[in-house]
């Protein structure tokens, strides 16, 4: 009985991963179908508290954002620039831990369809339990996870365990990575790339940098996967330059700052016309 | 046991490179400029040069007669970092780097610092080459560390105040990290611990490691035997792994690293990483970190600025994992004590930090026969940390 339980588990697993399709790359799909650029939208979770956070997500799903970057607050966010930082703060503050993300992930997903993504450090994680949290993060509705500090040569000790959920690591690339090193970085990538524009932290710039083109073209030699560009796109033009040549615009400190100012349903609106102009 | 890390920087479980992918390429090309350094004897010979007759090396490795009979056991010697130009043992590194820095062509330097002696050996070499140069402080220890801040001004370093989070030597670093991202091509950032990501823990206890060096050939010239201890403070840990380090395969010699146990380990107000903290990942490397449930990195505190540190090298957290190196702690109160018991029975002048290690030292050589030898590594001056001793027992 305990073979054939086995056995018929299995074929349950396989014949299930085969039907379910991981909402990033279905959400792709649809894009391309539609002829469309992605707007990926992040927000802190549990800034300034859990109830205003979560308004402020289901309005950014409203607003049209096609991927939702779910930030888990860390008290050490080496990567990020003062909006991102102080975001944190003010969620950490107000009581926000790995599993209050979960449950905010677990709100979310019980009304929308929203692929989302687990972005942060990685000792909040590592401490919860790498096959803990994406255990937990599958039953809640998560479906990737982007670890800030966590390059490629750190990532073996997650992605078995995302791999066994059917959840994405979604990687990184920079401005400094080699054609060669990004290759080995997108072998076994999934779900899409994440290229940074700027050689700098997290954060709204004036002008958004100039030869995104010519980066994302070199991405293309390496890698079939959707790419999309962030670090520094704060309104609906910045958004339409970077989509000139990428899949889809990600947008993180614009839309905390418009939270907090009380205009991101604007600011969303207008990221969402500019990327379908 | 495992003396050097992987490819990939890893001692073990700890170490590595826990950093965005921005920094990636940079850290692995200061890996190869490093290693091709290692490989270049002139390298070697410039460092020595500049360690002999810029730093003053080698530091004299003496017997502190009065404190040995006044503790009534081992005999105490001490290594006088607090004799090095700059007066602690951070120049070594910053001496190091600095060339290394000019072999890469890098026109600018950037450094995190607690205490400001970092801070300070970094302007120096900076000033000594012609280099550019930014360090980052927190503004808690800009006002605690004040004289060290107008020597890195004096040195033509600009001093950048961080003001997030405790406004210390945590926040320095996660800062100095921020910023070196936006400018590392032109940048070499020196890092002043044996912490942070690959291969900064093994080139900081390589540069410093002349320390553990010359007190083995110096205490065989006196006593013809290896010390039966050697003891050091640890915050990051680099005057400890600089000491301990060339001692590490002789097993009969016991390290002990001290650590700020600040209010008392039990009040949860402390910088004792490996006594009193778990694994964790904080600025680049796997290591013992304070933190909570949550994975949150928990505010160190420690009467020394150089020790407020809530993480630890990556290789002390190997070291403390197979038993090499014994970890221990001591509070405000002793290390204060032990800072004036030095400075009226020998007349020096210790660094806070370094007073750590005085305080322990006292506590262990009760217990030793008279012909047993520990010696304590003085890493620094004291000057530095008069007015902060003044105020706090006004």
């Amino acid at each position: 009985m305990g073979v054939l339980h086995i056995v018929g588990f299995g074929v349950f697993f396989v014949v299930g991963s085969l039907f379910i399709m991981n909402r990033i790359d279905k959400k792709f799909k649809e894009l391309k179908d539609a002829g469309r650029k992605g707007f990926v939208g992040y927000l802190t979770v549990g800034d300034p508290d859990i109830a205003v956070s979560e308004q402020n997500i289901r309005t950014a799903i409203e607003g049209g954002v096609d991927i939702l970057e779910l930030g888990v607050p860390f008290s050490d966010p080496t990567a990020d620039g003062p909006t991102i930082q102080a975001a944190s703060q003010r969620a950490l503050a107000a009581g926000m831990s790995v599993s209050g993300v979960l449950d905010m992930v677990r709100r979310i997903r019980a009304d929308y369809d929203v692929p989302i993504v687990l972005f942060g450090y990685a000792n909040p994680l590592f401490r919860y339990g790498y096959e803990k949290v994406c255990a937990d993060a599958l039953a809640a509705g998560a479906d990737g996870m982007l670890i800030v500090n966590l390059p490629h040569e750190e990532s073996g000790a997650l992605t078995p365990h995302l791999d066994k959920q059917g959840m994405y690591f979604i990687s990184l690339v920079a401005p400094t990575t080699s054609k060669e090193r990004a290759r080995t970085i997108l072998a076994g990538a999934k779900g899409f790339v994440y290229y940074i524009m700027v050689t700098g932290v997290t954060g709204a710039r004036v002008e958004v940098a100039v030869d995104i083109v010519g980066h994302v073209s070199d991405l293309r030699d390496c890698t079939d996967l959707p790419i999309a560009v962030g670090f520094g796109v704060s309104n609906g033009a910045q958004a339409r330059k970077a989509a000139e040549s990428a899949d889809a615009v990600v947008v993180g400190s614009a839309l905390i700052k418009a939270a907090q100012a009380g205009t991101l349903d604007t600011l969303v609106a207008e990221i969402r016309t500019a990327l379908d102009s | 046991m495992q003396l050097q890390p992987d490819d990939n920087g890893h001692f073990g479980i700890y170490g590595g490179r826990y950093i965005a992918e921005t920094l990636m390429p940079i850290l692995i090309e200061v890996d190869k400029a490093y290693k091709e350094a290692c490989e270049d004897s002139s390298f070697n010979a410039e460092f020595q040069h500049y360690l002999k007759d810029y730093v003053g090396r080698p530091s004299s490795l003496y017997l502190a007669d009065r404190l040995t009979e006044a503790w009534g056991g081992a005999k105490v010697y001490l290594k006088r970092e607090d004799l090095n130009h700059t007066g602690a043992h951070k120049i070594n590194n910053t001496i190091g780097q600095v060339l290394l820095a000019r072999r890469m062509g890098k026109k600018k330097l950037m450094a995190e610092t607690g205490a400001g002696q970092h801070g300070v050996a970094t302007a120096t070499v900076a000033a000594l080459f012609g280099m550019e140069c930014d360090v980052y402080m927190g503004e808690e220890d800009i006002v605690r560390q004040a004289p060290n801040v107008k020597r890195m001004e004096l040195l033509g370093t600009k001093v950048v105040p961080v003001s997030s989070g405790t406004k210390t030597l945590k926040d320095a670093m996660s800062e100095a990290l921020r910023a070196w991202v936006a400018e590392a091509e032109t940048t070499f950032y020196v890092i002043g611990s044996v912490a942070g990501p690959h291969p900064y823990p093994v080139m900081v206890r390589d540069f410093q490691a002349v320390i553990g060096i010359e007190t083995r050939e110096q205490i065989m010239d006196v006593e013809g035997v290896l010390p039966q201890m050697i003891i050091a403070c640890v915050g990051g840990g680099s005057n400890a792994a600089g000491i301990f380090y060339p001692f590490i395969e002789d097993k009969k010699v016991l390290l002990v690293g001290v650590e700020a146990a600040g209010y008392g380990i039990e009040t949860g107000q402390h910088a004792a990483s490996i006594v009193a903290g778990d694994v964790g990942i904080l600025h680049g490397s796997k290591t013992y970190v304070l933190q909570n449930d949550d994975g949150q990195i928990q505010n160190a505190h420690s009467i020394s600025a150089g020790l407020d540190y809530p993480g630890v090298g990556p290789q002390h957290a190997q070291w403390a994992d197979e038993g090499r190196v014994e970890y221990c702690a001591v509070t405000d109160d002793e290390a204060l004590a032990s800072f004036h018991e030095l400075t009226r029975l020998e007349g020096i002048i210790p660094a806070l930090e370094s007073s750590h290690a005085i305080a322990e030292a006292k506590k262990r050589a009760a217990g030793m026969d008279s012909d047993s030898v520990i010696v304590v590594n003085l890493s620094g001056r004291g000057d530095k940390d008069v007015d902060a001793i003044l105020d706090f027992e006004s």
